[in-house]
């Protein structure tokens, strides 16, 4: 940055050392290179903008037929302007709540354990193996759960159902045979919560790493274990994170498409907040089984339910990352 | 008052780690008699099954057996202690043994199709999906999948990069917002990206689906993943580089150009890298913009060009009708595993240095340099 100093004034009476003026000005070259660079920042917010006029673009028809009813109505026939979201969208929220129920206090405790409790030299492998598992493929997690977890689930399926079935959503109105149980809600949202660990726990770690030093020894000092440290110290500062960090995951656990659509099977129209049994649908999963039989209008709808998608993940992503830049001390952390 | 130095010995040095002789052998009988005890109450006496429910009973008696072993040795703060320390554990266990199960499963499910070589140099042209193993393979879909990841990385990383350095160079009011959308982006339903590229270039401007298209979505996924990383390690530039660079009359596009992109290499080709691996396993994306077909195509600009999890998508989710089909599935997946992993582990060796550290073979040259003159 060419900064071009005034020419220091002399001396003035005492008592009257006026802040000078300091003008920087940059130079030709360098606006147009802060100009290249603004330029990407705004493609950046143009994407997104384009995503959504896109989308709504697209889907202007399905509203036009359905208008408000999109979001009253359950059934999923394409032809027949008898298409909406009610079914779809509470379906989808629902895995993503089961996804969280897991994921959560998995993904906290590999955190507290990584950031707190491992030994300094297992703490990079512990990170690298995180890091890991966030770029593994969603469609190898998918293989695995389709394949290799429900055949396997099923027996815990049935024990949840017969014991703990006077929780409502746990409560199981079909036949107690392993087939009712394969591609339930639960296998779907067991399998997402897979993916959704890594994003929490890489955050809350962060997050819980930067907690002060100098109050961690101080609860040492007054005779704190290390759980009560990390009660009273780790814990309360990372609160705000880990909230964020578990947004961001829902986020992600939203839009999980490929593993929700390979295990749900059959896909229903119908909202069942009965998890143990079989069958399910989510946004993602209707919009990518049904790619196949596009039709002008049919497009439409799939649309108007990715803008619904869309919008919501946008709406809690925005919110999670505005929760986790506040919690993280200064975001504009200079380190020289 | 003058207090009497302790006598001179030799210092001992004190142990503060937290793994005891007792502790240890405390979870380690806890663990042992919750499997016994599992086993039994499981296998024999109650009317359990699934190999699932199985370790969920073992870990929930062993928690069980260490807390009361621990509260009959110990006081209740260090029980406390003991026993949260141990379930905090099992955490890091759970993603290693997640990591663990996917891919090994992944690898060992893929071998059985993999260890015929003509499944990776042959295509699907001549080969139906009933035909056995040793007919048909995955080299049309390897093509497209390192021909749409090259372009992806094309695009996004200047772009990714030259957001990065808005970010962490420039600033203003508008970095706020922007800041934001990328985190937000970053966690974007990937269905999304390669809806919008349908709409926008297939349904819109008329072009037919192609490799071209796919890396296009990739680059929406890929690009905020970039920016989010390669900000963060822009920013770890030591600002003393920056001022000295001003310092001595360079200009901003000087400065970034020669000191803060050199000094934040490494750092930056980790997250291209880490992105890459990202993009590379994208499914949703590809589903409307790569066009299933099963004909090499090397030409990413024109045709159809399937890629490794459309594939898979296709053989598994799609067919899935004989063996063989879900056999070419993993072998599919077993490609791309490994390619995720030769990723992950080029982007780990690369990003092992802090920003400005200098490789061993460029110390070497260094010191040669600093030799001769």
């Amino acid at each position: 940055m060419a900064v071009a100093l005034t020419p220091a004034s002399p001396p003035g009476p005492p008592g009257d050392d006026a802040p000078r003026t300091v003008v920087s000005r940059a130079s030709a070259s360098d606006q147009v290179f802060r100009g290249i660079l603004r330029g990407a920042g705004i493609t950046v917010l143009a994407i997104t903008a384009m995503i959504l006029v896109f989308l709504v673009l697209q889907s202007s028809t399905a509203f036009g037929a359905e208008g408000l009813r999109f979001f009253t109505t359950s059934t999923l026939s394409y032809g027949t302007d008898q298409f909406g979201v009610a079914a779809l969208l509470p379906d989808t929220v629902l895995i993503a709540v089961i996804a969280l129920a897991i994921a959560v206090p998995a993904g906290l405790a590999t955190a507290i354990y990584i950031s707190e409790y491992a030994p300094l030299g297992l703490r990079r492998p512990l990170i690298a193996v995180l890091d890991l598992l966030a770029a593994i493929p969603s469609i190898a997690f998918a293989l695995w759960g389709f394949i290799y977890l429900m055949p396997r689930i099923l027996g815990t399926d049935s024990w949840l159902a017969r014991h703990l079935g006077f929780i409502p959503i746990f409560h199981f109105r079909l036949a107690d045979t392993p087939s009712n149980f394969v591609g339930s809600t639960f296998v779907a949202g067991f399998v997402v919560s897979m993916m959704v660990i890594p994003i929490i726990t890489s955050l809350s770690r962060q997050v819980f790493s930067q907690a002060p030093q100098g109050e961690r020894e101080a609860a040492y000092a007054l005779g704190s274990t290390r759980w009560g440290m990390v009660r009273t110290v780790v814990l309360p500062f990372g609160r705000a994170g880990v909230v964020g960090a578990s947004m961001l995951g829902l986020g992600r656990a939203l839009g999980e498409t490929i593993a929700v659509s390979f295990i749900l099977t059959p896909p229903t129209d119908t909202f069942n907040y009965h998890v143990l049994e079989s069958g399910g649908n989510s946004i993602t999963a209707e919009i990518a089984n049904e790619y196949t039989s596009f039709s002008t209008k049919g497009i439409s709808f799939l649309f108007a339910a990715a803008l619904t998608l869309f919008v919501l993940t946008l709406i809690i992503n925005t919110f999670a990352s505005i929760v986790i830049s506040r919690s993280r001390s200064g975001a504009a952390t200079e380190a020289d | 008052m003058a207090v009497a130095p302790a006598p001179l010995g030799p210092e001992a040095r004190v142990r503060i780690s937290s793994i005891t002789g007792d502790g240890a052998a405390t979870a380690a009988g806890a663990a042992v008699g919750a499997l016994g005890l599992t086993w039994v109450l499981y296998e024999r006496v109650l009317p359990f099954s699934g190999v699932l429910g199985f370790w969920l009973s073992w870990y929930l008696m062993f928690m069980l057996l260490y807390a009361v072993m621990a509260a009959l040795q110990w006081d209740r703060l260090e029980a406390t202690n003991r026993v949260t320390a141990v379930a905090f554990g099992t955490g890091g266990v759970l993603a290693l043994a997640i990591v663990v199960a996917i891919v090994a499963y992944t690898l060992l499910k893929g071998w059985s199709a993999v260890r015929h070589l003509s499944f990776l140099t042959t295509s699907m042209a001549k080969s139906g999906p009933l035909l056995p193993l040793t007919d048909g393979g995955v080299l049309h879909a390897m093509v497209g999948t390192l021909e749409q990841l090259g372009l992806a990385t094309a695009f996004s990383v200047p772009l990714g990069v030259t957001a990065a350095l808005f970010l962490a160079e420039v600033g203003g009011p508008l970095a706020r917002p922007v800041r934001t959308i990328v985190e937000a982006m970053t966690a974007l339903p990937d269905l999304i990206a390669g809806l919008f590229i349908y709409s926008l270039f297939i349904l819109s401007l008329g072009f037919s689906k192609s490799g071209l298209m796919v890396s296009l979505a990739l680059t929406v996924t890929m690009m905020p993943i970039i920016t989010r990383a390669a900000e963060v390690v822009i920013r770890i530039v030591p600002g003393t580089l920056r001022e000295a660079s001003y310092a001595l009359g360079g200009s901003q596009w000087r400065t970034v150009w020669n000191v803060i992109l050199p000094t934040a290499r490494s750092g930056l080709v980790t997250a291209t890298v880490l992105a890459m691996a990202r993009g590379i396993g994208e499914t949703a994306p590809v589903l409307f913009t790569a066009g299933f077909t099963k004909v090499l195509n090397f030409n990413p600009l024109s045709g159809p060009q399937i890629n490794l999890p459309l594939y898979i998508w296709n053989y598994v989710h799609i067919e899935g009708e004989v063996p063989a089909d879900f056999a070419r599935g993993f072998g599919a997946a077993f490609v791309l595993v490994v390619l995720v992993l030769i990723l992950f582990t080029t982007a780990r060796v690369l990003g092992g240095s802090a920003p400005g550290e200098l490789t061993r073979r460029q110390r070497r040259r260094l010191s040669r340099e600093v030799a001769r003159t």
